[in-house]
């Protein structure tokens, strides 16, 4: 639905955001929004803290509009690419900086780097099930959620029980490759996780660059 | 740490068609390359040919049926399914061997998404696995989807605030000035269309073709008509419509445009509706009304400073630009209310600084509108004859609550000046209550307004403020 973007609709907004146009710019929040938001809240389960990703992400994208390649794919893949970066990041930092407030009690490193691995994947796989082919998200809806069998998925879809199968188990291995990704160890020297504007605004990278 | 060519593999394709043949033979980048060399024969090792879409023939159903059908995995018309496959050229590595009678490992292979998520019979499941057991390349995969559905979840229904949307825009600005900045009067249809829209982004049909009230204040009477939520947006892009053709953009009736009166807009309205587009297909109408709202700012934004005053003709009256579209936020958000209440979903009044340039608006509106009523006979005639640009009877319009403030309506006629000094009656009510009051969604009389001083000249200014509203 809001997901398809022509190509063309991608450049155009590239160069009306580099040209400066502020409605351009509600546009782009007006089609992101609500993944970057929704992306942000997943890795960092926390409102206030998806907000701010928010904030952040598209003030990245208002001044850095140069820095997407549309070569390199669609904006909504670079958009959800900055969003996961950036509040993978930001759930690094909060962690560490409340290992540091539990002194002896923190969780080990290995405890914490599972739960990054796991909030970043959770976070992947939601982008998965929003970006993928519309009858495959159909078909686990109607299995998974709505409890359905595949005779009464394929039913439901008007489609064969075969096409049903089929269905089932190709968006589960879209699904699974959430896993195929690690968060990324931290970076050291480079506090965001963003590539930092061109060039950087205060010096200190993305992150900090508020 | 990937980059966007791994996001990208997942990102916006050709939707791909309901019952669409099995995807063949690497056509599609987005599926998994197989793992295994045997499985070379594509990502699907289903044997079937792909089917014409979009409903098979019942008999190729049957041989699939037969299977589905068999009370155990012995069932004979496993062999007849495992004779198809190799006809078909499929490789069956059945490990246990041809000689065990089970479903040929490409039927169970087929069954492992529906296996992992539980949707299977049971009959079924025993039989995967069973074949589970035996079989590693199964096994494997097996695992990766049991995995994968842990990993369903339901989608966040949390709304964003809208308000986070003018934060969000004003720090990118503060970050970076626009060079072709939205000029501040077209702020609130920005605001308030955008609000719209996240409020139809996860309609679905039903609730497109939901039954809405729309009400309005007509010869003093309460006056109403139900359309659907697609008859709305219909009627917001219908009216809109007069600013797109004053600005010089398309006029989204087209030929539909009443030839008596092409710029009234109820004409409009029922002009648009008599299309069907709406009852047809609801859905279909948000996308023409959100690309023209876009088209309206993007437009205003580049046409300069002296677009503000433009005229934008309203059948027998006009609004320079800049309150035409301050009229088209208020209707938007009336009107978005209204759909509010009739799919039951909460909905917010504009930002505090936008209500109240709405709430002035009317205001301003309010001497021309009585003077239209004493030309009726509908409102009281003046007291006295004022000259232009004097000061005359007033009424102070207090209005409480986010966006409000003090207004000071000139009674007497258009030309004169409201000022404190000849105040001969006080209105106080609250903003969202003057708001309904002015769309006609609450009578005159029954609107909760403190009221002090000359009664008729409270009645006139309640009862003008009402048909302010039309459909």
């Amino acid at each position: 639905m809001v997901n398809e973007a022509p190509p063309r609709w991608d450049r155009r907004m590239q160069q009306r955001l580099a040209r400066g146009e502020a409605a351009a710019l509600g546009e782009l929040y007006d089609r992101f929004a609500s993944l970057v938001h929704s992306l942000a809240q997943r890795v960092l389960e926390d409102e206030g803290a998806a907000d701010r990703i928010t904030r952040e992400v598209f003030g990245y994208i208002w001044e850095n509009p140069d820095a997407y390649d549309p070569k390199q794919g669609s904006l909504r893949s670079w958009v959800a690419t900055l969003t996961h970066r950036q509040a993978v990041h930001r759930l690094r930092q909060t962690e560490a900086a409340s290992a540091l407030d539990c002194g002896a009690d923190a969780p080990e490193p290995a405890e914490i780097e599972q739960k990054i691995n796991a909030a970043s994947t959770a976070a992947r796989a939601d982008y998965i099930v929003t970006s993928m082919p519309a009858p495959l998200r159909a078909a686990l809806e109607l299995a998974y959620f709505q409890r359905r069998d595949y005779r009464q998925t394929a039913a439901d879809l008007g489609v064969t029980e075969d096409e049903a199968r089929r269905r089932l188990r190709l968006g589960l291995q879209l699904l699974a490759t959430a896993h195929n990704h690690q968060a990324g160890p931290p970076t050291p020297g480079r506090p965001g996780a963003l590539p930092p504007p061109p060039p950087p605004p205060t010096g200190s990278g993305y992150g900090r660059a508020l | 740490m990937n980059g966007p060519e791994d996001w990208d593999r997942f990102g916006p394709q050709g939707p791909e068609e309901p019952g669409r043949p099995c995807p063949g033979r690497g056509e599609r980048p987005r599926i998994p390359a197989p793992r295994r060399p045997a499985e070379d024969q594509g990502p699907l090792p289903d044997v079937r040919v792909p089917r014409p879409e979009p409903d098979p023939p019942a008999e190729r159903d049957a041989p699939e049926d037969d299977t589905n059908n068999a009370n155990s995995p012995d069932s004979p018309d496993g062999g007849a399914e495992r004779a198809a496959t190799q006809k078909d050229g499929t490789t069956d590595q059945d490990p246990a061997g041809t000689d065990r009678p089970e479903p040929p490992h490409a039927v169970l292979k087929s069954l492992l998404g529906a296996w992992a998520l539980a949707a299977c019979s049971a009959e079924e499941t025993a039989a995967v696995e069973a074949h589970l057991t035996d079989c590693a390349t199964c096994a494997d995969e097996a695992l990766r989807l049991r995995d994968a559905v842990g990993l369903l979840h339901p989608a966040d229904s949390l709304d964003l605030d809208p308000l986070l949307r003018s934060r969000v825009l004003e720090g990118c600005l503060g970050r970076r000035p626009a060079r072709i900045p939205v000029p501040e009067w077209a702020g609130p249809y920005d605001a308030e269309t955008a609000k719209l829209d996240a409020l139809l982004r996860d309609m679905g049909e039903a609730e497109w073709r939901a039954p809405v009230r729309l009400r309005w204040f007509e010869n003093d009477r309460a006056a109403g008509r139900t359309t659907t939520v697609a008859g709305v947006i219909g009627h917001l892009m219908s009216v809109d419509g007069l600013v797109a053709g004053a600005l010089g953009l398309t006029d989204p009736l087209g030929a539909e445009i009443p030839e008596d009166s092409p710029t009234d807009p109820t004409e409009r309205t029922l002009a648009y509706w008599r299309t069907s587009v709406h009852e047809e297909s609801p859905l279909a109408t948000r996308e023409p009304w959100r690309e023209q709202t876009h088209a309206l700012i993007r437009t205003v934004a580049f046409a300069g400073r002296g677009v503000a005053e433009l005229a934008v003709p309203y059948g027998d009256f006009r609004l320079p630009l800049r309150d035409s579209m301050l009229e088209r936020a208020f209707e938007c958000w009336v009107h978005a209310g209204d759909i509010a209440d009739a799919v039951d979903y909460p909905y917010e009044a504009p930002a505090a600084d936008h209500m109240h340039g709405m709430v002035d608006l009317a205001a301003r509106l309010l001497p021309s509108a009585l003077a239209v009523r004493r030309r009726t006979g509908l409102a009281t005639p003046p007291r006295r004859l004022v000259e232009a640009g004097t000061p005359g009877r007033t009424l102070h319009l207090e209005v409480e609550g986010s966006g409000g403030g003090h207004w000071y309506i000139s009674l007497d006629s258009p030309g004169a000046l409201g000022t404190p000094d000849h105040t001969v009656a006080h209105i106080a009510l609250d903003s969202v209550e003057f708001c309904q009051l002015a769309a006609g969604h609450v009578s005159p009389e029954d609107a909760a307004a403190g009221q002090h001083g000359e009664r008729d000249a409270i009645r006139d200014v309640l009862f003008a403020t009402a048909s302010l509203s039309r459909l």
